[in-house]
């Protein structure tokens, strides 16, 4: 299935052509299809084990896939390919990612989470890096804890320094894994509030989720996996 | 004397295995018949000849002269003789202990063991000659010559306390050895300038070792006794009148001459002792510098003054009689001379604190960084790299951190001659660095591999990712077994005395000699490396407290 990008189909910022994924004997992803455009907030969903993970995984070149394309920008990653480092080289630049456990480095400071990969991959100074990161920090409303240990923060400081991580060399593609999972109500309508706000023409947010009523609120398009397939997209 | 020969550690052990079963059988055996009364006598066999050792053709016998001494001094008791095995080091306790009755192994006669123990009139009288190498026979006369010099001798001797006296009036620098062998191995490989010992073993070892020349003019002399308990006092009096009768009778003399080791200062000694003169532990000859050489410590050995009578000090021929009712005196005595040989090694005990924590926070830094990079070849290496590195693992846990000592100083001498503080320290980081890459290996793997793609996806290099992320975070999980392993290797390095190196344990042990008691020098040991380690311990609780682990 190939459904046609609504919003800007001539420069979409992610294509996925075909793409199958197996594991031993296991088909976790089955020729799935599609295409993100400019600007979108799409919520990929899926009961658990559906393959969203999966997907999410091999967009960001962390895991290879074993038969098709995923297309980013002019970043090109073919199905079969052996996982490279050189793979994941060039996905950086394009995509970041909040995992489920958000994975803060637990030796650094929230605001040390953010400035490390602005200093060292991109070569930011450090002072630059600290003060774009707390900016990032203020705009998540987590500035007031930028010295704190990734221990010392509540689940839902701990997402949002994820997310000022992952935005800190601005991908132009955010995936998001299971974004609500520890998340009470209250707590969901903020972030899915935020995650409108850091919506624009210059970046785009591919969310896994499998919060139905979440993912209705705040997503501007829904695609849905099951079984390893596409089965449909609203 | 400690003549002990670790040259060959397999060959020893299975010749120790075999005397131990020998002497096994024969106390079973004879427990049916008649049971004649037995007489205990311990030794060490790794002594070697011509004192005590396996018999070359037949491992379950025993030969050398303290052999056919003991089974003299048995037969005339009409006992039957039974060898106990008994470390050399530890014979005196032994003796104290009741391990055994009597005794001997190329034991010298030393105040101290007169004060702690029953010690029979001497049998032997030696020489301490000097051993040069034959290039330097004719520049060096007498310790006077080895100012800056590094002069070998077994630990724990009469000729140690002469070399330490030496240190403070010539400036040379006394090596303690373990066994004879090494020191003049290390002569001839020119690792050190001199060696101090008795006649018996010079003697000995020129018949093997090439290369090097003993100066005639004897540096003292001393004897070798036999020691019983002060419970044996009576049993010694009635050993003393066998030897007596054993000097008279020529029986002492045709052993040591089946030994090749009799001389006329044997004539001389049998004379004065026959004739119930008194002899000193030991003399020292007069332009050996043994005029000025530490009095204090030569006073312990009992040394001879020429023109400073000394009624009653260790002479076994007056307080024979009295033995029993001095018995509360001289231990009040012996207490009081253990203080202040205390306070007489403290400092010495000190510096070779220095020496043991030196070597190990070198040793640990040494090992950590190996460690690194071992595990970082493990985690991240190809399989032939991997392959090599488990290998280079699994051969140093799997083998004794002694015989890597022994292969890296004297093992590769011939090829690489490494400076004894270097071999040890080498030695112990290279066995170190194999347990530490262990732990990074383990703590590397055990950082979760989200951080790892978390890392990876923001562009971080595979180097930016274990140095700035993977590395961190696994140095806080090893830090709790690193501390352990400190505390262990701090401990551990006490095994490179066996290279000369002279750490805390070897002091001690040399102290403990000396006094003839392990009450206080062990006691004062045990202090030494509390307050070394317990500092470490606590040091790495903080840092443990600051980087605590993420408990998710």
């Amino acid at each position: 299935m190939s459904p046609v990008n609504p919003v800007n189909p001539v420069n979409p910022v992610l294509q996925v052509q075909d793409v199958s994924v197996t594991r031993g004997h296991r088909t976790v992803l089955s020729n799935v299809s599609f295409t993100i455009g400019r600007g979108e907030l799409v919520a990929l969903m899926g009961a658990s084990g559906s393959g969203k993970t999966t997907m999410l995984r091999a967009i960001a070149g962390l895991d290879p896939f074993d038969e098709g394309a995923i297309v980013l920008d002019d970043v090109r990653l073919e199905g079969g390919a052996p996982k490279t480092r050189s793979t994941l080289r060039l996905t950086s630049r394009k995509v970041g990612m909040v995992f489920q456990f958000h994975y803060l480095f637990e030796h650094l400071s929230a605001l040390e989470n953010v400035c490390l990969a602005p200093i060292h991959a991109h070569g930011v100074s450090r002072g630059d890096a600290a003060a774009h990161a707390l900016e990032l920090l203020k705009t998540l409303s987590v500035e007031h804890r930028a010295t704190a240990l990734p221990r010392e923060l509540s689940g839902g400081e701990a997402q949002r320094v994820a997310i000022a991580r992952a935005l800190a060399v601005d991908p132009p593609l955010l995936l998001m894994d299971e974004p609500t999972a520890s998340l009470d109500n209250a707590r969901r309508a903020e972030l899915g509030a935020l995650l409108r706000r850091l919506t624009s023409e210059s970046r785009t947010l591919l969310i896994a989720t499998h919060d139905e009523d979440f993912a209705r609120d705040w997503a501007t398009r829904m695609l849905r996996l099951r079984d390893g397939r596409i089965d449909g997209s609203t | 004397m400690n003549p002990f020969a670790r040259n060959n550690l397999f060959a020893r052990s299975v010749a120790v295995a075999a005397i131990v079963l020998g002497a096994f059988a024969v106390h079973v055996v004879p427990v049916a018949a008649a049971d004649p009364p037995v007489l205990r006598w311990a030794g060490d066999p790794e002594g070697g000849a011509p004192f005590v050792e396996a018999d070359p053709t037949d491992p379950n016998r025993l030969v050398g002269f303290d052999v056919e001494i003991a089974e003299l001094i048995a037969r005339r008791l009409g006992r039957t003789p039974r060898f106990v095995l008994v470390a050399f080091a530890s014979l005196d306790q032994s003796i104290a202990r009741g391990d055994a009755d009597i005794a001997l192994s190329g034991i010298e006669d030393t105040r101290a063991r007169r004060a702690l123990l029953s010690s029979t009139i001497p049998y032997y009288e030696f020489r301490e000659v000097l051993a040069v190498r034959n290039e330097d026979a004719s520049r060096i006369h007498g310790l006077s010559d080895l100012s800056g010099r590094k002069v070998a001798t077994l630990g724990g001797t009469i000729a140690y306390e002469i070399l330490l006296g030496a240190e403070r009036e010539f400036g040379l620098q006394p090596v303690s050895y373990d066994d004879d062998v090494h020191p003049y191995q290390d002569l001839v490989l020119g690792r050190v300038d001199a060696v101090l010992l008795d006649n018996v073993l010079a003697d000995r070892r020129r018949r093997t070792i090439q290369g090097f020349s003993v100066i005639p003019q004897s540096m003292a002399t001393g004897h070798y006794v036999a020691v019983l308990s002060t419970r044996n006092a009576a049993l010694r009096d009635t050993v003393d009148n066998i030897l007596r009768e054993a000097m008279r009778n020529g029986a002492l003399e045709r052993i040591f001459r089946k030994w090749n080791v009799w001389s006329d200062d044997q004539r001389a000694l049998y004379d004065r002792l026959i004739a119930r003169q008194t002899v000193e532990p030991m003399t020292v000859t007069a332009g050996a510098g043994g005029r000025d050489i530490g009095r204090g410590a030569l006073d312990q050995l009992g040394a001879g003054q020429p023109d400073a009578a000394q009624p009653g000090a260790g002479q076994p021929e007056v307080s024979r009689q009295a033995s029993v009712d001095a018995a509360p005196s001289a231990s009040a005595g012996r207490d009081t001379s253990q203080w202040a040989a205390a306070r007489r090694y403290l400092p010495a005990l000190l510096k070779a604190s220095v020496v043991t924590i030196v070597l190990s926070f070198l040793a640990m830094a040494l090992a950590v960084a190996l460690g690194v990079l071992i595990a970082s070849g493990r985690v991240y290496g190809n399989r032939l790299l991997r392959t090599a590195l488990v290998g280079y693992v699994e051969l140093v846990r799997g083998t004794p951190v002694l015989l890597q000592l022994f292969v890296l100083y004297y093992g590769i001498a011939s090829a690489v001659r490494l400076p004894a503080f270097l071999a040890a320290l080498v030695g112990l980081a290279l066995n170190y660095a194999a347990y530490e890459s262990e732990i990074y290996r383990g703590a590397l793997e055990a950082v979760p591999s989200g951080q790892i793609d978390a890392a990876r996806i923001l562009g971080l290099s595979e180097r930016q990712v274990l140095t700035l992320v993977r590395g961190p975070q696994a140095f806080r999980l090893a830090l709790a077994p690193m501390t352990n392993d400190f505390v262990a290797l701090l401990k551990d390095s006490s095994l490179v005395s066996v290279l000369t190196v002279m750490e805390l344990t070897k002091q001690t042990q040399i102290f403990a000699t000396n006094i003839g008691s392990w009450v206080l020098p062990g006691s004062m040991c045990a202090g030494l490396y509390l307050a070394m380690s317990l500092p470490i311990a606590a040091l790495a609780r903080r840092l443990e407290e600051r980087w605590k682990a993420p408990t998710q």
